[in-house]
């Protein structure tokens, strides 16, 4: 069986979203290709989370275009998945949320328990398959929903700030099982505001403040010599807390 | 005073002695106003849904509207009924007037607003909480909808409940359009207004102390359930 061509890459032509009387997102040009691990960082604010629901497809454009660019993209909604900030579950049991997801991408209901299983052992919480979803605790949620979002098996997969809720074994392991996500051939697109997670899981770094990409570069790069002052200054500012 | 006490204690022995005529009118009330609450929550919540996450001209319109249903006068009810199922109303050929059916009518037209409107609420809630996971996970807004109603089970049960409670309590519509007939459409608000008028006060208390015991034990039975579910399902 041929693998079905990309939908990758995604472009965005001089995106800008505005809300409430401010610019949160301003002219934001940029092209974002397939395999490398993308992490888009920037101080509370800069427009992070914005940004990935306009990639999302959740938020339109106030001016300009964001294109899917690839050759399949027509089907695009069911190729990504994203990770929420602050993930929603509905009230039952985590693997039912899971197999919620498969049922709306048409996964035929005699394959959701056995993908929904898997996707909840990858993330550790085979043993609370069966719990009521809404009583897990944030962290356990959090993980929950990485498990949703790989279980639909995504090309592209937006990730805002997974482990932001998470203890450090917790972060490992999903940092782990992002890098397991990607390995089996997902993009990655993801935020934190853990510098050192960065440093470990980006390929490329997007650098966002004020709603504008002040700076793109490999990751290597980026933080061996930012080419921007701003950069400089969040990096060195950030640092002692990662 | 005594008098009272009288009343009271000769209550408490009606309702002992299990008195067939008693029996029929309790279980009478029941009938038409559980039927009219099957009525309006399987008319209502869909509606209730439908305005919580739809977006269409005069939504806003529609929900002003619709919570001001909720205060409707039975009397006025009953009296619309009453025009329709008339012999010269519309719907005169079916004879129906006077029946437990057209109570029936009159209670689901009643009570569907309080459900429609406590539903619409409590879904349109939950969804700018779901919103947009929902979304991401590809859902529309009709099986969002439904997965609304779902997970917001426990507090549509408190909507229909409030339904209940008003059909139960009510007397204005049920008058009118059934009549009060003995043996026929005589349920426990209108045995209690009439006894009432003819002083026969201990058989009025005594259906009223059954008409409030059964709502408040209905009441505390969605009560619990609702919080036993909130614990488990958070
Ligand atoms: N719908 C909206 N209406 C008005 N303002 C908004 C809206 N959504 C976001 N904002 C504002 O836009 C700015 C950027 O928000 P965003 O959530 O993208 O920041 P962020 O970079 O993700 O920050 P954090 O690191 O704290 O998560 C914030 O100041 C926020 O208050
Ligand atoms: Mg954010």
């Amino acid at each position: 069986m041929r693998a079905p061509s990309s939908i990758l890459p995604l472009a965005l032509v001089e995106v800008t979203f505005a809300a409430g009387g401010r610019t949160i997102v301003d002219a934001i040009t940029c092209e974002i290709g397939p395999s490398a691990r993308t992490v888009i960082v920037g101080p509370n604010g800069a427009g992070k989370s914005v940004l990935m629901r306009l990639c999302h497809g959740l938020l339109a454009p106030t001016t300009g275009r964001i294109e899917w660019r690839g050759a399949g993209a027509s089907a695009v909604g069911r190729r990504q998945a994203m990770v929420f900030q602050r993930p929603v579950m509905l009230r039952r049991s985590a693997q039912a949320n899971i197999e919620y997801a498969l049922a709306l991408h048409g996964v035929p209901r005699r394959d959701r328990w056995a993908l929904a299983r898997d996707a909840l052992g990858r993330v550790g919480l085979g043993h609370l398959a069966e719990r009521p979803a809404r009583v897990l605790s944030g962290g356990e949620q959090q993980r929950l929903a990485i498990a949703r979002a790989w279980a639909l098996r995504p090309e592209v997969l937006f990730l805002d700030e997974p482990t932001a809720s998470l203890d450090p074994t917790a972060t490992r392991e999903i940092e782990a099982a992002i890098d397991a996500i990607h390995a089996s051939g997902t993009k990655i697109v993801m935020t934190t505001h853990n510098l050192g997670q960065a440093r470990r899981l980006a390929d490329e770094i997007l650098f966002l403040h004020q709603g504008r990409l002040v700076e793109r570069a490999p990751a290597i790069r980026f933080f061996t010599s930012p080419a921007t002052a701003e950069a400089a200054a969040f990096i060195k500012g950030e640092l002692p807390w990662t | 005073m005594n008098s009272l006490h009288e009343a009271f204690a000769q209550a408490a022995a009606l309702v002992a002695s299990g008195d067939p005529a008693l029996v029929d009118i309790v279980l009478l009330s029941l009938r038409v106003s559980l039927s009219a609450v099957c009525i309006a929550t399987l008319i209502g919540l869909p509606i209730g849904a439908a305005i919580g996450v739809g977006r269409f001209p005069g939504r806003r319109a529609l929900i002003v509207v619709l919570n001001a249903l909720m205060g409707l006068p039975p009397v006025v009810v009953g009296l619309l009924v009453y025009l329709l199922l008339s012999r010269a109303g519309p719907l005169g050929e079916l004879g129906i007037l006077f029946t437990p059916a057209a109570m029936v009518i009159a209670q689901s037209i009643l009570i569907l607003p309080i459900i429609a409107a406590l539903a619409r609420q409590a879904i349109e809630d939950a969804w700018t909480e779901y919103q947009e996971q929902l979304r991401s996970l590809g859902a529309g807004r009709l099986s969002a909808a439904f997965t609304l109603l779902r997970d917001t089970r426990f507090s549509l049960l408190t909507a229909v409940l409030a339904g209940f409670g008003r059909a139960a309590a009510e007397v204005g519509a049920v008058m009118i359009v059934g009549g009060n007939i003995d043996g026929v459409t005589r349920v426990m608000t209108t045995a209690i207004a009439l006894e009432t008028s003819k002083g026969d006060l201990p058989l009025a208390l005594g259906l009223g102390v059954i008409l409030i015991s059964l709502v408040l034990i209905l009441n505390a039975a969605a009560y619990l359930t609702k919080e036993a579910a909130q614990r488990r399902y958070g």
